[in-house]
Protein backbone atom coordinates (compact mmCIF):
# COMPACT_ATOMS: atom_id res chain seq x y z
CA UNK A 1 0.00 0.00 0.00
CA UNK A 2 1.14 3.14 -1.24
CA UNK A 3 1.36 6.41 1.56
CA UNK A 4 -1.08 8.05 -0.06
CA UNK A 5 -3.82 5.22 0.14
CA UNK A 6 -3.09 5.60 4.25
CA UNK A 7 -5.88 7.80 4.91
CA UNK A 8 -8.41 5.88 3.48
CA UNK A 9 -7.88 2.70 6.27
CA UNK A 10 -10.51 2.55 8.88
CA UNK A 11 -8.90 2.77 12.15
CA UNK A 12 -9.41 -0.98 13.09
CA UNK A 13 -6.95 -1.82 9.55
CA UNK A 14 -5.04 0.93 10.72
CA UNK A 15 -4.79 -0.14 14.03
CA UNK A 16 -3.82 -3.83 12.67
CA UNK A 17 -1.34 -2.40 10.21
CA UNK A 18 0.67 -0.44 13.10
CA UNK A 19 0.95 -3.37 14.87
CA UNK A 20 2.09 -5.82 12.14
CA UNK A 21 4.89 -2.71 12.30
CA UNK A 22 3.93 -2.13 8.32
CA UNK A 23 3.67 1.25 9.11
CA UNK A 24 5.13 3.62 11.85
CA UNK A 25 2.14 6.08 13.66
CA UNK A 26 4.66 9.09 12.26
CA UNK A 27 3.83 7.70 9.10
CA UNK A 28 0.34 7.59 9.49
CA UNK A 29 0.10 11.26 10.75
CA UNK A 30 2.10 12.13 7.61
CA UNK A 31 -0.28 10.51 5.45
CA UNK A 32 -3.16 12.39 6.73
CA UNK A 33 -1.08 15.82 7.00
CA UNK A 34 -0.69 15.54 2.89
CA UNK A 35 -4.60 14.49 2.58
CA UNK A 36 -5.48 17.45 4.83
CA UNK A 37 -3.25 19.45 2.67
CA UNK A 38 -4.90 17.65 -0.85
CA UNK A 39 -8.25 18.53 0.35
CA UNK A 40 -8.84 20.95 2.82
CA UNK A 41 -9.00 24.11 0.17
CA UNK A 42 -12.21 22.29 -1.38
CA UNK A 43 -14.06 21.38 2.72
CA UNK A 44 -12.95 23.72 5.05
CA UNK A 45 -13.09 21.17 7.72
CA UNK A 46 -10.37 22.13 10.33
CA UNK A 47 -10.35 25.60 12.20
CA UNK A 48 -6.60 24.35 13.72
CA UNK A 49 -4.04 21.40 13.72
CA UNK A 50 -1.45 20.87 15.82
CA UNK A 51 0.79 18.42 13.95
CA UNK A 52 4.11 19.44 15.78
CA UNK A 53 2.47 18.63 19.20
CA UNK A 54 1.16 15.53 17.20
CA UNK A 55 4.26 14.31 15.88
CA UNK A 56 5.86 14.51 19.40
CA UNK A 57 2.84 12.10 20.53
CA UNK A 58 3.38 9.93 17.43
CA UNK A 59 6.61 8.96 18.33
CA UNK A 60 6.48 7.71 21.73
CA UNK A 61 3.17 6.10 20.48
CA UNK A 62 2.26 2.18 21.95
CA UNK A 63 0.67 0.61 19.13
CA UNK A 64 -0.56 -2.24 21.51
CA UNK A 65 -2.83 0.25 23.62
CA UNK A 66 -6.80 -0.44 22.01
CA UNK A 67 -6.22 2.97 20.03
CA UNK A 68 -2.47 3.71 19.99
CA UNK A 69 -1.21 5.71 17.63
CA UNK A 70 -4.80 6.58 16.16
CA UNK A 71 -4.72 10.53 14.84
CA UNK A 72 -8.33 11.66 16.21
CA UNK A 73 -9.97 15.42 14.80
CA UNK A 74 -11.93 16.66 17.64
CA UNK A 75 -14.98 19.04 17.49
CA UNK A 76 -13.39 22.52 18.59
CA UNK A 77 -16.21 22.44 21.68
CA UNK A 78 -14.41 19.54 23.28
CA UNK A 79 -11.06 21.44 25.28
CA UNK A 80 -7.45 19.40 24.29
CA UNK A 81 -4.80 20.82 26.47
CA UNK A 82 -3.15 23.88 24.31
CA UNK A 83 -5.03 24.45 21.64
CA UNK A 84 -7.91 26.30 20.75
CA UNK A 85 -11.12 25.77 21.65
CA UNK A 86 -13.28 28.26 19.65
CA UNK A 87 -16.24 26.60 19.89
CA UNK A 88 -16.70 28.31 16.27
CA UNK A 89 -17.32 31.72 17.87
CA UNK A 90 -15.99 34.99 17.47
CA UNK A 91 -16.44 35.45 21.73
CA UNK A 92 -13.71 32.59 22.05
CA UNK A 93 -11.57 33.68 19.47
CA UNK A 94 -7.79 33.58 21.30
CA UNK A 95 -9.09 31.09 23.71
CA UNK A 96 -6.38 28.03 24.65
CA UNK A 97 -7.13 25.28 26.55
CA UNK A 98 -5.51 24.97 29.83
CA UNK A 99 -6.89 21.56 30.74
CA UNK A 100 -8.31 18.15 28.67
CA UNK A 101 -11.66 17.17 28.95
CA UNK A 102 -12.30 13.74 30.16
CA UNK A 103 -13.04 12.49 27.07
CA UNK A 104 -10.01 13.22 25.43
CA UNK A 105 -7.76 12.43 28.35
CA UNK A 106 -9.74 8.66 28.31
CA UNK A 107 -8.61 8.50 24.61
CA UNK A 108 -5.07 9.78 25.27
CA UNK A 109 -5.08 6.51 27.52
CA UNK A 110 -6.39 4.79 24.88
CA UNK A 111 -3.21 5.57 22.99
CA UNK A 112 -5.14 8.28 20.56
CA UNK A 113 -3.86 11.50 19.18
CA UNK A 114 -5.93 14.29 19.28
CA UNK A 115 -4.51 16.64 15.92
CA UNK A 116 -6.78 18.85 15.21
CA UNK A 117 -10.08 20.47 15.73
CA UNK A 118 -13.03 21.03 13.20
CA UNK A 119 -15.49 23.41 12.02
CA UNK A 120 -19.00 23.52 13.84
CA UNK A 121 -22.34 25.90 14.34
CA UNK A 122 -21.22 28.49 16.87
CA UNK A 123 -21.33 26.79 20.23
CA UNK A 124 -23.11 23.71 18.54
CA UNK A 125 -26.53 25.83 17.35
CA UNK A 126 -27.30 24.80 14.13
CA UNK A 127 -27.89 21.48 11.41
CA UNK A 128 -25.16 22.91 8.59
CA UNK A 129 -22.11 24.25 10.25
CA UNK A 130 -22.94 27.39 8.21
CA UNK A 131 -23.20 29.43 12.07
CA UNK A 132 -19.42 29.09 12.41
CA UNK A 133 -18.27 32.68 12.55
CA UNK A 134 -15.16 31.35 11.16
CA UNK A 135 -15.58 29.59 7.90
CA UNK A 136 -18.32 27.25 5.75
CA UNK A 137 -17.39 23.75 5.88
CA UNK A 138 -18.24 22.07 2.69
CA UNK A 139 -20.20 18.38 1.72
CA UNK A 140 -16.82 16.07 0.01
CA UNK A 141 -20.20 14.94 -1.75
CA UNK A 142 -20.77 18.31 -3.70
CA UNK A 143 -18.93 21.55 -2.63
CA UNK A 144 -21.92 23.55 -3.65
CA UNK A 145 -23.92 21.29 -0.71
CA UNK A 146 -24.05 21.41 3.51
CA UNK A 147 -21.99 18.69 5.63
CA UNK A 148 -24.78 18.45 8.05
CA UNK A 149 -24.60 20.25 11.31
CA UNK A 150 -23.59 20.79 14.29
CA UNK A 151 -20.60 18.54 13.95
CA UNK A 152 -20.47 19.26 10.18
CA UNK A 153 -16.08 19.91 10.42
CA UNK A 154 -15.77 16.39 11.98
CA UNK A 155 -18.04 14.61 9.12
CA UNK A 156 -16.54 16.19 6.07
CA UNK A 157 -13.39 15.66 7.32
CA UNK A 158 -13.97 11.89 8.07
CA UNK A 159 -16.02 11.94 4.46
CA UNK A 160 -12.97 12.89 2.56
CA UNK A 161 -9.88 11.04 4.33
CA UNK A 162 -8.93 14.18 5.76
CA UNK A 163 -9.31 12.29 9.16
CA UNK A 164 -9.55 8.51 10.21
CA UNK A 165 -12.37 9.25 13.39
CA UNK A 166 -13.80 12.38 14.88
CA UNK A 167 -15.75 13.55 17.63
CA UNK A 168 -18.57 15.19 18.16
CA UNK A 169 -21.56 16.25 20.24
CA UNK A 170 -24.70 15.81 19.63
CA UNK A 171 -27.67 17.84 21.37
CA UNK A 172 -30.44 16.95 18.65
CA UNK A 173 -28.89 15.48 16.00
CA UNK A 174 -25.50 17.04 15.81
CA UNK A 175 -23.61 13.83 15.04
CA UNK A 176 -26.11 11.62 13.51
CA UNK A 177 -27.26 14.57 11.05
CA UNK A 178 -24.01 15.38 9.93
CA UNK A 179 -22.71 11.62 9.48
CA UNK A 180 -26.26 11.21 7.71
CA UNK A 181 -25.22 14.29 4.92
CA UNK A 182 -21.63 12.29 4.64
CA UNK A 183 -22.27 9.34 3.99
CA UNK A 184 -20.35 7.73 7.43
CA UNK A 185 -21.45 6.33 10.95
CA UNK A 186 -22.33 8.33 13.87
CA UNK A 187 -23.34 8.09 17.27
CA UNK A 188 -25.07 9.44 19.72
CA UNK A 189 -24.43 7.99 23.22
CA UNK A 190 -27.32 7.35 25.69
CA UNK A 191 -27.42 10.08 28.30
CA UNK A 192 -24.58 10.02 31.04
CA UNK A 193 -22.78 7.27 29.63
CA UNK A 194 -19.90 9.52 28.07
CA UNK A 195 -18.22 12.40 30.49
CA UNK A 196 -19.46 16.17 29.73
CA UNK A 197 -16.33 17.51 31.54
CA UNK A 198 -14.14 19.81 29.26
CA UNK A 199 -16.75 19.79 27.14
CA UNK A 200 -18.48 23.51 26.71
CA UNK A 201 -22.35 23.39 27.64
CA UNK A 202 -24.57 24.16 25.42
CA UNK A 203 -28.21 22.20 26.53
CA UNK A 204 -26.92 20.08 29.72
CA UNK A 205 -29.66 18.08 30.20
CA UNK A 206 -29.41 16.59 26.48
CA UNK A 207 -25.70 17.13 24.73
CA UNK A 208 -23.70 14.09 24.68
CA UNK A 209 -20.03 13.79 22.92
CA UNK A 210 -19.90 10.65 20.06
CA UNK A 211 -17.58 9.01 17.56
CA UNK A 212 -17.60 9.80 13.76
CA UNK A 213 -15.83 7.30 11.82
CA UNK A 214 -15.96 5.00 8.77
CA UNK A 215 -17.48 1.84 10.10
CA UNK A 216 -19.51 0.95 12.97
CA UNK A 217 -16.67 -1.39 14.78
CA UNK A 218 -14.39 1.62 14.53
CA UNK A 219 -16.95 3.83 16.52
CA UNK A 220 -17.26 1.12 18.76
CA UNK A 221 -13.70 1.09 19.12
CA UNK A 222 -13.34 4.79 20.36
CA UNK A 223 -16.61 4.35 22.55
CA UNK A 224 -14.74 1.62 24.12
CA UNK A 225 -11.85 4.34 25.34
CA UNK A 226 -14.60 7.09 25.89
CA UNK A 227 -17.18 5.69 27.57
CA UNK A 228 -17.58 5.35 31.75
CA UNK A 229 -18.21 7.02 34.64
CA UNK A 230 -16.61 10.33 35.48
CA UNK A 231 -16.57 11.73 38.87
CA UNK A 232 -16.23 15.37 37.55
CA UNK A 233 -19.86 15.24 35.83
CA UNK A 234 -22.38 14.07 38.34
CA UNK A 235 -24.33 13.46 35.51
CA UNK A 236 -22.12 10.51 34.33
CA UNK A 237 -23.50 7.18 34.62
CA UNK A 238 -22.14 4.58 37.35
CA UNK A 239 -22.75 1.64 35.19
CA UNK A 240 -19.82 -0.74 33.93
CA UNK A 241 -18.86 -0.15 30.10
CA UNK A 242 -19.68 -3.51 27.92
CA UNK A 243 -17.22 -4.24 25.12
CA UNK A 244 -19.03 -2.71 22.20
CA UNK A 245 -17.19 -4.77 19.81
CA UNK A 246 -18.58 -8.13 21.30
CA UNK A 247 -21.92 -8.08 19.67
CA UNK A 248 -20.39 -7.31 15.92
CA UNK A 249 -20.42 -10.06 13.55
CA UNK A 250 -23.75 -11.75 14.78
CA UNK A 251 -26.65 -11.89 12.57
CA UNK A 252 -30.17 -10.30 13.56
CA UNK A 253 -31.94 -13.75 14.30
CA UNK A 254 -34.45 -13.23 16.85
CA UNK A 255 -33.92 -9.27 17.06
CA UNK A 256 -37.56 -7.12 17.03
CA UNK A 257 -37.07 -3.81 15.46
CA UNK A 258 -39.61 -1.21 15.78
CA UNK A 259 -41.04 1.02 12.33
CA UNK A 260 -42.55 3.94 13.54
CA UNK A 261 -45.42 4.85 11.88
CA UNK A 262 -44.72 8.75 12.84
CA UNK A 263 -41.34 8.57 11.25
CA UNK A 264 -42.87 8.24 7.55
CA UNK A 265 -43.93 12.12 7.00
CA UNK A 266 -44.47 14.35 4.43
CA UNK A 267 -41.97 16.08 3.28
CA UNK A 268 -39.83 12.93 3.41
CA UNK A 269 -37.76 12.96 0.32
CA UNK A 270 -39.28 10.11 -1.95
CA UNK A 271 -35.49 8.66 -2.81
CA UNK A 272 -34.79 8.68 1.01
CA UNK A 273 -38.00 7.24 1.52
CA UNK A 274 -37.10 4.11 -1.04
CA UNK A 275 -33.40 3.84 0.44
CA UNK A 276 -35.10 3.28 4.02
CA UNK A 277 -37.58 0.83 3.05
CA UNK A 278 -34.96 -1.10 1.24
CA UNK A 279 -32.67 -1.14 3.99
CA UNK A 280 -35.56 -2.73 6.15
CA UNK A 281 -36.03 -5.49 3.97
CA UNK A 282 -32.12 -5.69 4.18
CA UNK A 283 -32.45 -5.88 7.90
CA UNK A 284 -35.62 -8.64 7.59
CA UNK A 285 -33.32 -10.86 5.21
CA UNK A 286 -30.54 -10.68 8.28
CA UNK A 287 -32.84 -12.30 10.39
CA UNK A 288 -34.75 -9.59 12.05
CA UNK A 289 -38.70 -8.85 12.95
CA UNK A 290 -40.13 -5.55 12.01
CA UNK A 291 -42.66 -4.52 14.21
CA UNK A 292 -44.85 -1.49 13.86
CA UNK A 293 -44.65 0.80 16.90
CA UNK A 294 -46.18 4.09 17.76
CA UNK A 295 -44.61 7.30 19.52
CA UNK A 296 -47.54 9.39 18.93
CA UNK A 297 -45.79 12.65 20.73
CA UNK A 298 -42.90 12.39 17.99
CA UNK A 299 -44.50 15.83 16.02
CA UNK A 300 -44.09 17.74 19.15
CA UNK A 301 -40.36 17.04 19.80
CA UNK A 302 -39.32 19.73 18.01
CA UNK A 303 -41.65 22.51 19.76
CA UNK A 304 -39.94 20.92 22.83
CA UNK A 305 -36.23 20.77 21.93
CA UNK A 306 -36.28 24.38 21.32
CA UNK A 307 -37.55 25.21 24.45
CA UNK A 308 -35.94 23.20 26.43
CA UNK A 309 -32.66 23.68 24.86
CA UNK A 310 -32.63 27.24 24.23
CA UNK A 311 -33.49 27.75 27.36
CA UNK A 312 -30.68 25.57 28.90
CA UNK A 313 -28.28 27.47 26.23
CA UNK A 314 -29.88 31.17 27.27
CA UNK A 315 -28.26 29.63 31.72
CA UNK A 316 -24.89 27.97 30.10
CA UNK A 317 -24.04 30.94 27.91
CA UNK A 318 -24.48 33.45 30.66
CA UNK A 319 -20.60 32.18 31.43
CA UNK A 320 -19.59 34.32 28.03
CA UNK A 321 -19.49 37.87 30.10
CA UNK A 322 -15.99 39.20 29.13
CA UNK A 323 -14.45 38.20 32.35
CA UNK A 324 -12.58 35.24 33.07
CA UNK A 325 -11.94 34.32 29.53
CA UNK A 326 -13.02 35.51 25.85
CA UNK A 327 -13.45 38.80 24.26
CA UNK A 328 -14.21 41.79 26.11
CA UNK A 329 -15.69 44.73 24.82
CA UNK A 330 -13.22 48.24 24.51
CA UNK A 331 -13.84 50.84 26.84
CA UNK A 332 -16.96 49.93 28.68
CA UNK A 333 -18.60 52.79 30.46
CA UNK A 334 -20.46 50.54 33.36
CA UNK A 335 -20.78 47.34 33.52
CA UNK A 336 -24.07 46.75 31.54
CA UNK A 337 -22.64 48.46 28.97
CA UNK A 338 -19.31 45.66 29.78
CA UNK A 339 -21.83 43.20 29.60
CA UNK A 340 -24.55 44.01 27.31
CA UNK A 341 -21.81 44.90 24.61
CA UNK A 342 -19.14 42.54 25.05
CA UNK A 343 -22.07 39.84 24.31
CA UNK A 344 -23.65 41.36 21.80
CA UNK A 345 -20.54 41.56 19.76
CA UNK A 346 -19.31 38.66 20.61
CA UNK A 347 -21.78 36.56 19.88
CA UNK A 348 -23.30 35.44 16.26
CA UNK A 349 -26.68 35.76 15.13
CA UNK A 350 -28.02 32.11 15.22
CA UNK A 351 -26.80 32.18 19.34
CA UNK A 352 -28.33 35.63 19.90
CA UNK A 353 -31.39 34.50 18.84
CA UNK A 354 -31.51 31.49 20.54
CA UNK A 355 -30.23 33.48 23.72
CA UNK A 356 -33.41 35.52 23.20
CA UNK A 357 -35.92 32.89 22.87
CA UNK A 358 -34.48 30.66 26.01
CA UNK A 359 -34.89 33.98 28.41
CA UNK A 360 -37.87 34.74 27.18
CA UNK A 361 -39.68 31.07 27.83
CA UNK A 362 -37.66 30.87 31.56
CA UNK A 363 -39.03 34.46 31.76
CA UNK A 364 -41.61 35.46 34.37
CA UNK A 365 -45.05 34.95 33.18
CA UNK A 366 -44.04 32.89 30.11
CA UNK A 367 -42.22 30.37 32.48
CA UNK A 368 -45.30 27.71 33.03
CA UNK A 369 -46.67 28.23 29.89
CA UNK A 370 -43.84 27.35 27.93
CA UNK A 371 -40.89 25.92 29.91
CA UNK A 372 -42.77 23.51 32.01
CA UNK A 373 -45.46 22.55 29.64
CA UNK A 374 -42.43 21.50 27.21
CA UNK A 375 -40.75 19.36 30.19
CA UNK A 376 -44.14 17.68 30.80
CA UNK A 377 -44.29 16.82 27.16
CA UNK A 378 -40.43 16.03 27.08
CA UNK A 379 -41.60 13.61 29.61
CA UNK A 380 -44.65 11.87 27.44
CA UNK A 381 -42.07 11.80 24.53
CA UNK A 382 -39.69 9.52 26.72
CA UNK A 383 -42.93 7.58 27.97
CA UNK A 384 -43.24 6.95 24.20
CA UNK A 385 -40.02 5.34 23.67
CA UNK A 386 -40.22 3.23 27.26
CA UNK A 387 -43.25 1.49 25.73
CA UNK A 388 -42.31 1.33 22.18
CA UNK A 389 -39.06 -0.48 23.61
CA UNK A 390 -41.44 -3.01 25.52
CA UNK A 391 -42.27 -4.51 22.44
CA UNK A 392 -38.96 -4.10 20.18
CA UNK A 393 -35.18 -4.34 20.72
CA UNK A 394 -34.72 -1.03 18.74
CA UNK A 395 -36.34 1.28 16.82
CA UNK A 396 -35.55 1.94 12.96
CA UNK A 397 -36.08 5.26 11.10
CA UNK A 398 -34.19 7.70 8.63
CA UNK A 399 -31.71 9.87 10.09
CA UNK A 400 -32.65 12.98 8.43
CA UNK A 401 -35.80 13.21 6.23
CA UNK A 402 -33.76 15.01 3.02
CA UNK A 403 -29.79 14.39 1.89
CA UNK A 404 -27.44 17.83 1.66
CA UNK A 405 -29.16 20.42 1.16
CA UNK A 406 -27.61 23.63 -0.55
CA UNK A 407 -25.31 26.31 1.39
CA UNK A 408 -27.50 29.07 1.68
CA UNK A 409 -31.05 27.42 1.47
CA UNK A 410 -32.01 27.71 4.95
CA UNK A 411 -30.19 30.02 6.41
CA UNK A 412 -32.93 32.73 6.36
CA UNK A 413 -35.41 30.80 7.47
CA UNK A 414 -34.56 29.26 11.42
CA UNK A 415 -37.88 27.16 11.43
CA UNK A 416 -36.62 24.73 8.16
CA UNK A 417 -33.05 24.66 9.39
CA UNK A 418 -34.37 23.52 13.11
CA UNK A 419 -37.16 21.33 11.78
CA UNK A 420 -33.64 19.14 9.87
CA UNK A 421 -33.87 17.21 13.63
CA UNK A 422 -36.98 15.74 13.45
CA UNK A 423 -36.17 12.33 13.20
CA UNK A 424 -32.94 12.93 15.97
CA UNK A 425 -34.02 15.38 18.67
CA UNK A 426 -36.56 12.93 20.64
CA UNK A 427 -33.35 10.69 21.43
CA UNK A 428 -32.06 13.45 22.78
CA UNK A 429 -35.45 14.52 24.85
CA UNK A 430 -35.53 10.82 25.66
CA UNK A 431 -31.88 10.10 26.76
CA UNK A 432 -31.82 6.84 24.20
CA UNK A 433 -28.92 5.84 21.97
CA UNK A 434 -28.88 6.38 18.67
CA UNK A 435 -26.61 5.45 15.38
CA UNK A 436 -26.22 6.25 11.48
CA UNK A 437 -25.58 3.98 9.11
CA UNK A 438 -25.10 4.86 5.30
CA UNK A 439 -27.69 3.41 3.67
CA UNK A 440 -27.68 4.72 0.02
CA UNK A 441 -26.88 7.41 -2.67
CA UNK A 442 -29.20 9.99 -3.86
CA UNK A 443 -29.25 11.40 -6.99
CA UNK A 444 -29.57 15.17 -6.96
CA UNK A 445 -28.79 16.87 -10.24
CA UNK A 446 -25.93 14.98 -11.50
CA UNK A 447 -24.33 14.97 -7.76
CA UNK A 448 -24.87 11.68 -5.67
CA UNK A 449 -25.72 12.42 -2.00
CA UNK A 450 -25.46 9.87 1.19
CA UNK A 451 -28.67 8.84 2.75
CA UNK A 452 -28.46 7.38 6.47
CA UNK A 453 -30.36 5.08 8.50
CA UNK A 454 -31.04 5.99 12.51
CA UNK A 455 -31.20 2.97 15.01
CA UNK A 456 -32.26 4.02 18.14
CA UNK A 457 -31.67 1.30 21.00
CA UNK A 458 -32.79 2.08 24.73
CA UNK A 459 -30.57 3.55 27.25
CA UNK A 460 -27.40 1.96 27.66
CA UNK A 461 -28.01 -0.43 25.06
CA UNK A 462 -25.17 0.56 22.70
CA UNK A 463 -24.15 -2.77 22.32
CA UNK A 464 -27.39 -4.13 20.67
CA UNK A 465 -27.34 -0.53 18.05
CA UNK A 466 -23.62 -1.57 17.25
CA UNK A 467 -24.88 -4.92 16.82
CA UNK A 468 -27.42 -3.71 14.31
CA UNK A 469 -25.74 -1.79 12.42
CA UNK A 470 -22.70 -3.50 12.07
CA UNK A 471 -24.74 -6.26 10.95
CA UNK A 472 -26.66 -3.97 8.36
CA UNK A 473 -23.25 -2.01 7.19
CA UNK A 474 -21.16 -5.15 6.45
CA UNK A 475 -24.42 -6.78 4.40
CA UNK A 476 -24.13 -3.87 2.18
CA UNK A 477 -21.90 -1.13 -0.16
CA UNK A 478 -22.89 1.54 1.37
CA UNK A 479 -20.04 2.57 3.43
CA UNK A 480 -17.45 1.84 0.74
CA UNK A 481 -18.66 4.57 -1.14
CA UNK A 482 -16.74 7.78 -0.65
CA UNK A 483 -16.45 11.34 -2.05
CA UNK A 484 -14.52 11.62 -5.32
CA UNK A 485 -12.69 14.49 -4.03
CA UNK B 1 -49.68 29.65 26.68
CA UNK B 2 -49.12 33.00 25.94
CA UNK B 3 -49.53 34.42 22.35
CA UNK B 4 -47.02 34.64 20.47
CA UNK B 5 -46.97 38.21 20.20
CA UNK B 6 -46.38 38.77 24.34
CA UNK B 7 -42.67 38.59 23.02
CA UNK B 8 -40.76 41.98 23.20
CA UNK B 9 -37.53 41.26 22.03
CA UNK B 10 -36.25 44.70 23.43
CA UNK B 11 -36.94 43.84 26.65
CA UNK B 12 -35.67 40.35 26.29
CA UNK B 13 -32.67 41.68 25.09
CA UNK B 14 -32.01 43.34 28.68
CA UNK B 15 -32.87 40.89 30.75
CA UNK B 16 -30.49 38.57 28.84
CA UNK B 17 -27.79 41.48 29.24
CA UNK B 18 -26.94 40.74 25.19
CA UNK B 19 -27.05 44.39 23.02
CA UNK B 20 -28.67 44.00 19.64
CA UNK B 21 -28.85 45.95 16.77
CA UNK B 22 -32.13 48.09 15.42
CA UNK B 23 -32.13 45.32 12.66
CA UNK B 24 -31.66 42.46 15.12
CA UNK B 25 -33.95 43.15 17.24
CA UNK B 26 -36.75 43.93 13.94
CA UNK B 27 -35.67 40.46 12.32
CA UNK B 28 -35.81 38.15 15.86
CA UNK B 29 -38.98 39.86 16.30
CA UNK B 30 -40.62 38.18 13.21
CA UNK B 31 -38.31 35.03 13.18
CA UNK B 32 -39.20 34.10 16.98
CA UNK B 33 -42.50 34.82 16.56
CA UNK B 34 -42.88 32.21 13.56
CA UNK B 35 -41.35 29.58 16.34
CA UNK B 36 -43.54 30.51 19.00
CA UNK B 37 -46.70 30.12 16.24
CA UNK B 38 -44.86 26.84 15.33
CA UNK B 39 -44.67 25.57 19.10
CA UNK B 40 -48.18 26.59 19.65
CA UNK B 41 -49.10 22.88 19.34
CA UNK B 42 -47.84 22.46 22.83
CA UNK B 43 -51.37 23.67 24.00
CA UNK B 44 -52.91 20.60 22.36
CA UNK B 45 -51.35 18.10 24.97
CA UNK B 46 -53.05 16.99 27.53
CA UNK B 47 -50.71 17.11 30.47
CA UNK B 48 -52.46 17.77 33.67
CA UNK B 49 -51.10 14.08 34.83
CA UNK B 50 -47.52 14.56 34.00
CA UNK B 51 -44.93 15.39 36.22
CA UNK B 52 -42.26 17.64 34.60
CA UNK B 53 -38.74 15.84 33.31
CA UNK B 54 -35.66 18.06 34.01
CA UNK B 55 -33.40 15.31 32.75
CA UNK B 56 -34.02 11.85 30.48
CA UNK B 57 -31.91 10.26 33.22
CA UNK B 58 -32.98 11.83 36.48
CA UNK B 59 -29.74 11.67 39.29
CA UNK B 60 -30.04 13.11 42.73
CA UNK B 61 -27.72 13.68 45.01
CA UNK B 62 -24.14 12.92 43.80
CA UNK B 63 -21.29 13.11 45.90
CA UNK B 64 -17.55 12.22 45.58
CA UNK B 65 -14.78 12.47 48.22
CA UNK B 66 -13.95 15.53 49.21
CA UNK B 67 -10.49 15.33 49.03
CA UNK B 68 -8.11 17.58 47.61
CA UNK B 69 -6.59 17.02 44.16
CA UNK B 70 -4.22 18.80 42.00
CA UNK B 71 -5.88 22.21 39.73
CA UNK B 72 -5.15 25.01 37.45
CA UNK B 73 -2.70 27.15 39.10
CA UNK B 74 -3.24 30.95 39.51
CA UNK B 75 -1.61 31.78 36.30
CA UNK B 76 -3.10 28.80 34.33
CA UNK B 77 -6.97 30.27 35.72
CA UNK B 78 -5.25 33.53 34.47
CA UNK B 79 -4.68 32.80 31.00
CA UNK B 80 -7.31 33.15 28.78
CA UNK B 81 -8.18 36.75 30.85
CA UNK B 82 -9.13 39.29 28.52
CA UNK B 83 -7.62 41.81 31.00
CA UNK B 84 -5.22 41.01 34.33
CA UNK B 85 -2.58 42.21 36.83
CA UNK B 86 -0.97 41.07 40.23
CA UNK B 87 -2.65 37.64 39.45
CA UNK B 88 -6.27 39.03 39.56
CA UNK B 89 -8.96 39.71 37.10
CA UNK B 90 -9.48 42.96 36.82
CA UNK B 91 -13.34 43.60 36.02
CA UNK B 92 -15.38 46.79 34.63
CA UNK B 93 -15.87 49.23 37.67
CA UNK B 94 -18.91 48.24 39.64
CA UNK B 95 -19.20 50.76 42.40
CA UNK B 96 -19.88 55.01 42.16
Amino acid sequence: MSRADLPALTIADLQSRLRRKEISPRNVLESVRARIDAVESKIDAYLSIDFEAALKEAEKADVDLPLGGVPIAVKDIINVIGQPCTCGSKILGNYRSPYDATVIKKLRAAGAIPFGKTNMDEFAMGSSTENSSVKVTRNPWDLSRVPGGSSGGSAAAVAADAAFGGLGTDTGGSIRQPASLCGIVGVKPSYGRVSRFGVTAFASSLDQVGPLTKTVRDSAMIMNAMAGHDPYDSTSLPDAVPDYTKNLGRDLKGMRLGLPKEYMIEGIDLQVRSAVDAAIKQLQSLGAEIVDVTLPHTDYGIAVYYFLATAEASANLARFDGVRYGYRAKDPKDLLDHYGRTRGEGFGQEVKRRIILGTYVLSSGYYDAYYVRAQKVRELIRQDFVKAFEKVDAIVSPTSPVPAFKLGERTADPLAMYLADVFTNTGNLAGICGISVPCGLAKVNGSQLPIGLQVLGKSLDEARIFQIANAYEQSTDWHKQRPKI
Amino acid sequence: MAKATDLDVGYVSKLARLNLSDEETRLFQKQLADVLKYAEKLREVDVSRVEAAAHAVPMFNVFREDEPHPWFTAEEALSNAPHKANQLFIVTKVVE
